[in-house]
């Protein structure tokens, strides 16, 4: 009775998404207030039926009901409790569940706590969210039905992908899900304030929660995403413009630009007709990712199903949705002026520069991730577009962006004087100069771009502090501090992805018991080789003990996994860290003769590229919470002076 | 001796690659011994995929091809030819699919030229705003 109940609900949904579209739509062409109201309540009913609808799917996969089709094909009765529930989304029906359902949990809480904005635009706003919900909703219903029984019921599931089974599946999916849909939103709002001509500060002032949080989710799925690729795949890399990757990263660079044009046009009314379309590009971009994903034109562990029909439904899906945005933008955008004017040498002119080169970089990454599709498209041929392409073309632009982000902030809104800017960056130019004259007489193995990345990283670095400079730090407001940690969270990540390319230490030995090995300042003892048993695996298991600069011995343990549901292997990683890198060790095949396969790498500074995009998602973290606090303010002053009058 | 009857086999069997069931190429995980030649290697076969898995180079894959592809890499670099060398080896064989650094000819064009284009548009479009503004004053 569950799946059933849960199918009701779904249904139910559904049909609410589409009354609120026809209440907003019929409401504003009619001018009748009374629907108008109506449009909040069912928006929050919608939100609270599909989220019912996910937690019985939930439910379901925690009670492992073997006559649910989805059940049968994406678990097993012997797994982790983790597993069980994480596995909901470790598959395309589920994840496309969950992608509705915050959808409509989102749209329930515009509904529920958008003060600022005019009426009309929140209606719209509302109805482009359905709009947008139901094709999703149409997608499950008639291709996707994660509720579908299945006859007769099989003793046991099949399990699922073993490469899955990490708590890594409970984080990276769900937040991703949220950076996207945050964009979707952001995206309905550029669509009621085009529909309704309202594109203004205001307008910015509510969208750009959305985009932030959106923002700072994608940043946190990202990185998430980058540290379970390296240490589940057993090799240590930690991203490999994959297309898959390339698929999570343009939303991100599209919603950063987003998230700094929405600054000029919320505080300065500038940048209009480019906040729209930036909106509409970042929402694109998270459909364009989600089909790259979902379809199964990309085989990896992301295609769930590789199902032609579900292809072609998206596809659609997508041309409907960036199309019509495309058509609705290209109709209204000639009544949104351009606002107010300012110099090339000033705040919104170094915002300017960031948004175009990040839309730059994020056309690299388009062209270089959908070309090779295009091309074996249309002429059989395969090509494979990877990390030398992707670092050639897109790293030089990175490093003269994050040269401009060190001195946007310390740049007046609308002119300054280049001198006094010089004069203010004249201490991180400094400290540029003399890392890049240090690193080039004291190491030997560095790239250019690695030299550049490191010497500017530490320039950057003290740069992003600058905007504390001689201010009272107390009064200082919190999204200040927020652009402060996210700026220098971009420099520390910097550092670790130069380190790590340039300063990787390799060792690869065929150990017997007794074997030793040494990397770095490290010392490795292969003890012994050991079977283990885990709750659905086995395992052989490596004793290594592990000593750093005639250090305290660690002991570690890396594994190799059979899976007996998939008939897989998984390698275990292990890894030590220490303040100044990473020991990443992986235990390989054995030989007839008693050796072992074991790579070992040291990783030096490696971990700053995680701490760098944690940072980077704490400032936005900041900035959210800072402009929600001072806007909440804001409005209890202004309903208290209303009072007085 | 060992070491010698496996390289005579390899020699005297051209279509190696791929093949189960015999023991793992003798340099597929171990380490040529002058570090120049062995980081040369390397960073070549992190930019070589491996043709029978999901978008993995073969320096980041356990499939046996992938092993078998990276001692024909060290190999040869060990024998002196250069990476770039190698590389054009491959793709005769394989064709331009075995590289992930796409080479320019009559299909990857677009792609070469699409950073510069994308940079001119984006000054385009900045000097466009800009002067419009001295325009209006």
């Amino acid at each position: 009775m569950i799946a059933e109940a849960g199918l009701i609900a779904l249904w139910l949904a559904a049909g609410l998404a589409l009354l609120q579209l026809a209440l907003g739509g019929i409401g504003l062409k009619a001018g009748r207030t009374d629907l108008l109201q109506a449009i909040r309540p069912v928006a929050v009913a919608q939100g609270g039926l599909v989220t019912l609808s996910f937690l019985l799917l939930i439910w379901l996969f925690l009670r492992s009901d073997m006559s649910v089709a989805l059940v049968v094909k994406n678990s097993a009765s012997v797994k982790p409790f983790l597993y069980k529930f994480a596995g909901t989304w470790g598959n395309h029906e589920g994840s496309m569940l969950l992608w509705v359902t915050v959808m409509g949990l989102a749209g329930a809480m515009i509904a529920l706590f958008e003060r600022n904005l005019k009426t009309a635009t929140l209606v719209t706003t509302l109805a482009a969210q359905a709009f947008i919900s139901l094709g999703f909703y149409a997608f499950l219903l008639i291709s996707s039905n994660p509720f579908e029984r299945m006859f007769p019921v099989p003793a046991d599931g099949q399990g699922l992908n073993p490469l899955l089974q990490d708590p890594g599946l409970a984080f990276h999916p769900p937040t991703l899900y949220f950076g996207y849909v945050g964009l979707s939103v952001a995206f309905s709002f550029a669509v009621g304030a085009m529909i309704t001509r309202d594109v203004g500060p205001a307008f910015a002032r509510a969208m750009r929660p959305w985009v932030l949080g959106a923002w700072i989710f994608l940043t946190l799925g990202i990185t998430a995403g980058s540290y379970w690729a390296y240490y589940e795949l057993g090799w240590g890399g930690w991203w490999f413009w994959d297309p898959v990757e390339n698929a999570s990263l343009m939303p991100w660079l599209a919603a950063t630009a987003l998230l700094h044009s929405v600054t000029v046009l919320a505080t300065r009314d500038g940048l209009r007709a480019w906040t729209v379309m930036l909106a509409v590009v970042a929402f694109s971009m998270s459909m364009i990712g989600t089909f790259l994903v979902r379809s199964g034109i990309l085989t990896s562990v992301h295609a769930f199903a590789v199902d032609p029909e579900r292809g072609s439904f998206i596809l659609a899906l997508l041309a409907i949705y960036i199309g019509g945005a495309m058509a609705l933008f290209a109709l209204r955008i000639g009544t949104v002026k351009e606002g107010s004017k300012f110099e090339l040498v000033s705040r919104e002119g170094a915002l300017v520069a960031n948004n175009l080169l990040l839309s730059a970089i994020l056309g690299i990454v388009f062209i270089g991730t959908l070309y090779p599709l295009f091309v074996e498209a249309i002429t059989d041929e395969k090509l494979s577009v990877g990390p030398p392409y992707f670092n050639l073309a897109a790293g030089p632009i990175t490093l003269l962006l994050v040269a401009i982000m060190a001195a946007g902030p310390l740049l007046k809104w609308r002119r300054d004087n280049p001198k006094k800017l010089l004069n203010r960056l004249s201490i991180p130019i400094l400290v540029t100069a003399a890392a890049v004259f240090l690193l080039v007489l004291l190491t030997t193995s560095m790239s250019v771009m690695s030299l550049l990345a490191m010497g500017l990283a530490a320039g950057i670095a003290l740069a992003s502090f600058a905007p504390l400079w001689k201010r009272n730090l107390r009064r200082t407001p919190m999204h200040v501090y927020g652009m402060v940690i996210a700026h220098f969270g971009i420099a520390v990540a910097l550092v670790g992805m130069a380190s790590e390319s340039s300063f990787t230490e390799e060792k690869l030995v065929a150990a017997q018991p007794g074997t030793e090995i040494e990397i770095n300042r490290w010392n490795l003892k292969f003890e012994a080789i050991e079977p283990l048993a885990g709750p659905n695996w086995t395992a052989l298991e490596a004793r290594i003990s592990a000593r750093y600069d005639g250090g305290e011995t660690v002991e570690i343990t890396p594994q190799n996994r059979m899976f007996a549901s998939a008939q897989t292997q998984t390698s275990e990683a292990a890894l030590l860290t220490r303040w100044n890198g990473q020991l990443y060790v992986v235990l390989g095949e054995g030989d007839s003769e008693g050796r072992w396969q074991i790579r070992t790498w040291w990783k030096p500074f490696v971990t700053l590229i995680w701490y760098g995009g944690i940072l980077v998602a704490l400032g936005g973290l900041l900035a959210v919470v800072g402009r929600l606090r001072r806007s909440r303010r804001q409005r209890l002053q202004r309903e208290y002076a209303e009072v007085m009058v | 001796m060992k070491y010698f009857c496996l390289l005579l086999a390899l020699m005297l069997s051209p279509p190696v690659f791929a093949q189960t069931g015999l023991p793992p190429a003798p340099l597929a995980d171990r380490q040529l011994d002058d570090p120049v030649k062995e980081a040369a290697a390397r960073n070549l076969m992190e930019e070589l995929r491996c043709l029978k898995c999901q978008s993995q180079s073969i320096a980041d894959s356990n499939a046996p091809m992938a092993g078998d592809m990276r001692s024909k890499v060290r190999e040869r670099i060990a024998a002196g030819e250069t990476p770039e060398q190698v590389r054009d080896w491959l793709v005769d064989r394989y064709g331009a699919w075995v590289t992930y650094d796409p080479p320019v000819s009559a299909i990857t064009w677009p792609l070469w030229i699409a950073p510069v284009i994308l940079l001119i548009l984006a000054i385009w479009l900045a000097r466009g705003r800009f002067r419009r503004k001295k325009d209006n004053e």
